[in-house]
């Protein structure tokens, strides 16, 4: 089976001003959502408990609120269905210091007259700790960006590495403005997935580029929008197969997985989405934008190969014992 | 669970533990002082007998991280900052150890106890089946379980109900409660003749009536105070404090040599079990908080894993599928390296004992996700050389070459991202990292080696059948 001919060079180059427009729109609306509404941190990054509380038969939320309402723990929870009538979730901002009377003890006694039930899941993440892994999390996305620029920048040129860097940025951003719209709890899990589409579309940037690397070296023309019209053209049935391949496992996850890991599937979702659609008419263009060269990069190249083969040379003579 | 440690206790007992130090020598050697406090960090007294100054100090300076004020005869002494910086050092290892050494005698499957951080512990209970079992696991790690050795103050301990808790300090006292009644309030000398650093055994037995009892022995050391004690003071009471209650106050009727005693009463068996392995493993010196739990219900675990493993093989299966009919008989290659791709993360998670969780599989997808890309690319440019009239031999070869810096460069670039994450995050985050490096390292090793490998098995048959749809996948002519 095959979709996409192989020989046919569309040209991408000469439509993207327009997505270019749309990237930024859909980049500044994304930061105007974060800024307005904000992000809609879970209890792993504000600090607090979330208790999920499993009922043999459906089970009213008033009932549930009265009786923790008891408890000043509880002072501004909120609860909620959670799936299911039978299964409800119970967030709030305390958390408990003490090791032998946690929050689920707390609720186990005040829940006690609500009906049968079985306290399924007792998260809580002290205050200290929430601006911690909040802060950490940041470090570890800042971190890890700089270091890909490096290797990318030492394998291909610095123009590649920000264009790389841009498209993340891109990718980030407009995920987190989803996030942020559908008001995703921000957790670890999706601190997670946000990272996976940092790994997949970075993957998919890098394909490209090594299709544009290649044929800088190898083509005759210098015009570098033919570079890389013919590039992701002929890369274009891989981005697509694999993403499609990508898409189908996390649609799969998002539409089986249960409750718990929907904000997850979400994300990624979205994040595969943006991703591949920024490997193709972000990455490249930013290339463009930054004047890359393809004249001087071709010499470079050659210039480089020209080395190679001198030093074998000479090292073929030395071996052979001539110098 | 992550524990935080009081650190400001640790010094707190370490003062403490010096005051009781003091008090023992200055009456050994007769020396006379008065007013002996301890507050926060710091303990005072006054020097009654100017001549005994240079033995006094001669004592102090023997014991290492002290800084002593001196105004005339009054005394001030704390610890020094290193020293300080010290014994929170050794207040965390030793919280650590405890915790683990309790766990351990404990019986739970494979338990997790390690420090994270400047001052956190990170406590991982997997074995937990009910809720009574970590209900009492907690109460084992929480338990500070220090044991201390006190003088009741006789004289004054008939106006105990009428005393504050100022008023006792004034005179070096405080009041504990009774560990059965705790209406009943005992009046104690606040420096301890000697505490549970001095305890080599802690054992279940049962008294004359059948109740649990717990009998203790204590080092050379702690005997020889504890004798000298007791000849000293027969007739007066002597209160067994545990975590600041009362356990029993008997009356000493004669010198108790040997060094052994009993804590009895007000405990069931399954206490006396719990807190005899607390005894034995040591006292915290500091108490632990907690700053973090995570428990998800036996039930819970296994629905939501059941769920989302059986998303992923429905996608994974999808995926197998779609492989074939693309890319024909070449498809079946890639799924056997994919498949064992997928074998070899689980089974290396395995070996190392990791649990499945959602940044887990968050990484699995990932993974599966580049493993699919890798063949994906190969086949794409096998079959690219082929349409430019490549002979199927030189196609396969040129193809693996073409590919390999692309992929190389892929998987290097996130390979590197998630070397970052491991030195950053923290649990779930730090899994994450470490399943995607099994993952890429797997699927270069699969898609690379392994794929090729079949390649040039079946080459000859492939360059005799020459039938490029159904190896390939592509279309005719």
């Amino acid at each position: 089976m095959q979709i996409f001919s192989k020989d046919k060079t569309y040209p991408f180059m000469n439509v993207s001003p327009y997505f270019l427009v749309l990237s930024l729109l859909l980049m500044v609306a994304s930061l105007f959502l974060l800024g307005t509404r904000g992000l809609n941190y879970g209890i792993d990054f504000s600090g607090g408990t979330l208790i999920q509380v499993k009922y043999d038969k459906p089970v009213s939320l008033d009932v549930i609120r009265q009786s923790i309402a008891q408890d000043p723990l509880f002072r501004d929870a909120s609860v909620t269905k959670f799936g299911s009538d039978e299964e409800v979730v119970i967030r709030f901002s305390g958390s408990t210091e003490s090791v032998e009377e946690d929050a689920g003890d707390v609720a186990l006694r005040v829940l006690q007259n609500t009906g049968e039930f079985e306290i399924r899941r007792v998260d809580m993440v002290g205050p200290k700790v929430g601006a911690e892994l909040r802060e950490k999390g940041v470090m570890a996305l800042v971190v890890s960006i700089i270091a890909i620029l490096a290797y990318i920048a030492y394998r291909f040129e610095w123009r590649f590495g920000i264009a790389a860097v841009v498209a993340l940025i891109h990718d980030i951003s407009i995920v987190v403005g989803a996030l942020v719209l559908f008001r995703v709890d921000i957790n670890l899990d999706i601190l997670a997935a946000l990272l996976t589409i940092l790994g997949y579309s970075l993957n998919d940037t890098i394909i490209v580029f090594d299709r544009i690397r290649e044929s800088t070296k190898e083509s005759k023309t210098l015009d570098l929008k033919e570079v890389i019209n013919y590039s992701v053209s002929q890369t274009l049935s891989r981005t697509l197969l694999t993403s499609l391949t990508t898409f189908f496992v996390v649609l799969t996850l998002f539409s089986f997985g249960g409750e718990i890991i929907h904000g997850f599937g979400f994300t990624l979702l979205v994040g595969i989405l943006v991703g591949t659609y920024s490997s193709i008419f972000v990455a490249s263009p930013t290339l463009q934008w930054l004047r890359f060269d393809v004249k001087g990069y071709k010499n470079k190249e050659a210039e480089k190969e020209k080395r190679r083969l001198e030093k074998e040379k000479m090292r073929a003579q030395y071996e052979r014992g001539v110098v | 669970m992550l524990l935080g440690v009081e650190t400001e206790e640790a010094i707190h007992s370490k003062i403490k533990s010096i005051a009781s130090n003091v008090k023992f020598f200055t009456d050994d050697s007769s020396i006379l002082i008065d007013s002996l406090r301890v507050r926060e960090d710091r303990l005072s007294f006054v020097l009654l007998d100017g001549t005994e100054e240079r033995r006094l100090d001669e004592m102090l300076k023997e014991t290492p991280g002290l800084a002593i004020e001196k105004n005339g005869l009054n005394y001030t002494v704390h610890l020094t900052a290193e020293e300080k910086s010290q014994t929170i050092e050794f207040a965390i290892n030793q919280a650590v150890e405890t915790i683990r050494n309790r766990l351990d005698q404990f019986g739970l499957a494979e338990p997790t106890v390690a420090r994270q951080g400047e001052e956190n512990i990170l406590v991982e209970l997997p074995g937990i089946k009910t809720a009574e079992d970590e209900q009492r696991a907690r109460e084992l790690i929480a338990k500070a379980a220090h044991l201390q050795l006190m003088a009741v103050d006789n004289r004054r301990q008939d106006q105990v109900y009428r005393m504050s808790d100022a008023e006792a300090a004034s005179y070096g006292n405080v009041i504990f409660p009774d560990a059965r009644n705790p209406q009943q309030k005992h009046l104690v000398q606040a420096i301890p003749i000697l505490d549970g650093s001095m305890l080599t055994d802690a054992r279940v037995a049962f008294d004359q009536n059948n109740q649990p009892v717990i009998n203790f022995s204590l080092n050379s050391q702690g005997a020889r105070i504890f004798g000298d004690f007791t000849g000293k003071n027969v007739g007066n009471h002597l209160a067994i404090v545990l975590d600041d209650k009362v356990y029993s106050a008997p009356v000493i009727r004669e010198r108790i040599g040997g060094g052994s005693g009993q804590i009895s009463g007000a405990f069931s068996i399954q206490e006396a079990h719990d807190l005899a392995i607390a005894l034995r493993s040591g006292a915290l010196l500091a108490p632990v908080k907690l700053l973090e739990k995570r428990s998800i219900g036996p039930s819970l675990g296994a629905d939501s894993v059941k769920a989302s493993l059986t998303a992923l093989i429905l996608g994974f299966a999808a995926v197998v599928v779609f492989m074939v009919v693309y890319y024909g008989l070449v498809g079946v290659i890639a799924n056997i390296a994919l498949i064992s791709n997928l074998f070899i993360i689980i089974s290396v998670m395995a070996l190392f004992g990791a649990t499945l969780t959602l940044p887990g599989m968050a990484g699995i997808v990932l993974t599966v996700g580049m493993a699919v890309d890798a063949n994906v690319i190969i086949n794409e440019r096998i079959r690219e050389l082929l349409r430019a009239g490549a002979s199927i031999r030189k196609a396969v070869e040129q193809g693996y070459a073409n590919a390999l810096s692309a992929i190389l460069d892929a998987n290097i670039t996130t390979l590197i991202a998630a070397v970052v994450l491991y030195s950053y995050g923290t649990g779930p985050i730090k899994g994450f990292a470490v399943t995607i490096s099994i993952g890429i390292l797997a699927s270069m090793l699969t898609a690379i080696l392994g794929t090729h490998g079949v390649y040039d098995f079946l080459m000859n048959r492939i360059e005799k059948s020459k039938n490029l749809p159904l190896w390939f996948g592509m279309k005719k002519g």
